[in-house]
């Protein structure tokens, strides 16, 4: 079922890598996103696969042919982009139109297609419209249409919803993803938006400074993230210093003034627990950790908390339920499931230590 | 009137609903000196072009039509004129033809090239009309010009290519000079392109050549239609080069003109060879962007 695959994907500009021996296998029908910060590579990649950029290295293979060797205009990928890239020129219907009839498809068809590709992006009463007189919003429809029209083999976008504001971005979102699942094109999406990202892909590839962080679903990456850049990127997270003693069913981390039973490790290592996994405990239980609420934000749905304790800073996030909510000041213990918790080697233990009151 | 009515609301000052008077005092200066040294000589030169003027009498201040009469009658004026929008039309064709594709090429080199090439296309500017187009004279002028003598010498002519005196040395001298401006503007036009959008094109499947055609060109179209215009209106009063190169042989409105004012001195119909050059100009340079507003105003707004 290997699709699209990229095997030891290179690019180097002089020195500098901009994606480092990148490897990914896609399935067909699959979404899957490239996510990381600005200049992690993942628009380079997204570059070498539609043929804008020549790779250094490595080979990027679709249906077992090698695209390398082929020019962006043989390739068949609908890319949408940042910009949009609309032709001003014409017309939402004539830019829409503009591959098929570079794929000397016939006038009726193509009128045919083009009205379908339009009504699917829901612009069916905007095909005269010339680019410039629409919203952003109508313009993304129209990219996407016009990627879509030709029926590529791969769907290529690169940050598309970046330019619009948040509530269209989310209603745009769902309605990307309800016309991936219709069509099945294989989708690769790039984006710097990790809420996007979890929110439209099957997997996602996490990239930082050129190189594959994690390639997993986003759950998975979420939940269990594989290195403390994952778990930092995607989403609020708490790291904390946490000591490991003991062996075997007696073996326990200790963080600040709370112990948790530990399933493995030894010596300093880093608790990393999310927010929203952490409650206020009542009573004195063992597994927590003392503190003062330094400051509360209301954010709707949710309280943001943060907390000072032996251990540090511990950002905690509370659904609002309604109930009374402990006020900035207030003395308070904290608590978090130990499977909540994931426990790395502390690659950096004097900054770390530094950190740490 | 509406720019009169606008500007003192932006500028009131908050102390009532009487219109400030600051706006009209603060471009009076720059309005005195235009109305003094633009509209009044325009003015008395199209007036001057209805005095007489003989021989012996010099110029009589009356209105007449004598000039106009003589420039709608005789034949000698229709050349002039028709000559000088020929080279004009033949000059905005050469510089769109060559500035166009340069103005891209320029926009596709990289760094260091880009800036050095840029030079290169405004350097006629940068030098004086006298120098550049004596350099002119010596690449082609007579046979013993560098250019003849080079092309005699390998055969590809046999007679030196006539070009002092000529329309062609006309045409040729004053497309090198108004380039520029053709460049600038397509330059212009291009920078506003979407840096994508050759890409966007490439992967649905054009080639370079559609892509040109069907894309890029479209959307510069405005930019080569206002470089033809300023070029088309500097060629047709350019003055310098036709009077060095064209010489008294080979007359234009400009050089009519300047012959009628200081040779024949009848300054009356010099003022009417002026003004009529003016007018038409005018006409047709208003005319062109009307249409290139309305042709493109849906697209580009």
């Amino acid at each position: 079922m290997t699709f699209l695959v990229l095997d030891g994907l290179t690019k180097r500009f002089g020195e500098y890598a901009a994606v480092d021996k990148l490897s990914l296998v896609v399935k067909k029908g699959e979404f899957v996103s490239l996510l990381g910060p600005s200049g992690c590579g993942k628009t380079t990649t997204l570059q070498m696969i539609a043929g804008f950029h020549v790779p250094t290295s490595g080979a990027i293979t679709l249906e077992g042919r090698n695209l390398v060797a082929i020019t962006p205009a043989q390739r068949g990928l609908g890319i949408v982009f940042q910009s949009y890239a609309l032709f001003p020129h014409m017309t939402a219907a004539e830019n829409v139109a503009f591959g098929l009839e570079m794929q000397r498809v016939a006038r009726a068809e193509r009128e045919e297609r083009v009205r379908q590709t339009l009504a699917l992006v829901g612009l069916a009463a905007f095909a005269d419209r010339y680019p410039r007189r629409m919203s952003g919003g109508q313009q993304q429809r129209v990219a996407l249409a016009r990627a879509l029209v030709i029926r590529p083999r791969i769907l290529l976008l690169d940050e598309p919803l970046s330019n619009l504001d948040a509530k269209l971005r989310e209603e745009m979102q769902i309605e990307l993803r309800q016309i991936q699942r219709t069509l099945g094109t294989t989708t690769l999406l790039v984006t710097h938006d990790q809420a996007e990202a979890m929110a439209l892909s099957d997997r996602i590839v996490v990239m930082n400074q050129g190189r594959v962080e994690q390639i997993a679903k986003p759950h998975e990456a979420y939940e269990r993230p594989a290195t403390a850049f994952v778990a930092n990127f995607l989403g609020k997270t708490n790291m904390l210093q946490a000591t490991v003693e003991g062996e075997g069913e007696g073996r326990r981390v200790a963080i600040g003034d709370g112990t948790w039973p530990a399933g493995f490790g030894q010596g300093l290592m880093l608790a990393t627990i999310r927010p929203e996994k952490i409650a206020f405990a009542d009573g004195d239980a063992r597994c927590a950790l003392s503190g003062t609420v330094k400051t509360r934000i209301f954010q709707g749905n949710h309280w943001l908390y943060q907390v000072v304790t032996p251990a540090g800073l511990v950002t905690v996030i509370r659904q609002n339920t309604g109930e009374a909510a402990p006020s900035e000041g207030a003395t308070v213990r904290i608590t978090w499931r130990s499977e909540d918790m994931s426990l790395t080697a502390d690659t950096k233990p004097a900054a770390a230590a530094e950190a740490s009151p | 009137m509406s720019a009169g009515t606008v500007a003192p609301v932006a500028l009131a000052v908050p102390s009532g609903d009487r219109p400030s008077r600051a706006p009209y005092l603060l471009v009076l200066p720059a309005l005195l000196l235009f109305v003094g040294i633009v509209l009044i000589p325009i003015a008395m030169t199209v007036l001057l072009s209805f005095h007489d003027w003989g021989q012996y009498k010099g110029i009589e201040p009356v209105l007449i039509l004598k000039n106009w009469k003589e420039i709608w009658g005789d034949g000698y004026f229709h050349e002039m004129f028709l000559r000088t929008f020929r080279i004009a039309v033949l000059i905005t064709l050469f510089t769109a033809l060559f500035g166009a594709p340069e103005a891209y090429i320029l926009s596709r080199m990289r760094d260091p090239w880009r800036g050095i090439f840029l030079l290169v296309v405004l350097g006629p500017l940068l030098i004086s009309v006298v120098a550049r187009t004596l350099g002119w004279a010596l690449l082609f002028g007579g046979s013993s010009g560098v250019v003849n003598k080079a092309l005699m010498n390998l055969g590809v002519i046999s007679a030196p290519l006539p070009f002092m005196f000529t329309e062609t040395g006309v045409v040729i001298a004053l497309s090198h000079v108004l380039m520029p401006f053709m460049v600038l503007s397509v330059w212009a036009a291009l920078q506003r392109l979407d840096p994508q959008i050759e890409n966007a094109a490439a992967s649905l499947g054009a080639s370079q050549l559609t892509i040109l055609r069907r894309i890029v060109l479209p959307q510069v179209i405005p930019g080569i239609l206002s470089g033809s215009i300023i070029v088309f209106a500097l060629a047709a009063s350019a003055f310098a080069t036709p009077a060095i190169i064209g010489g008294r042989r080979l007359k234009v409105a400009s050089t009519l003109a300047y012959d009628e004012f200081l040779n024949t001195l009848n300054w009356p119909l010099g003022a009417a060879v002026a003004t009529l050059l003016l007018v038409a100009l005018a006409a047709i340079i208003v005319g062109c962007n009307r249409f290139v507003e309305r042709r493109y105003a849906e697209v580009f707004r």
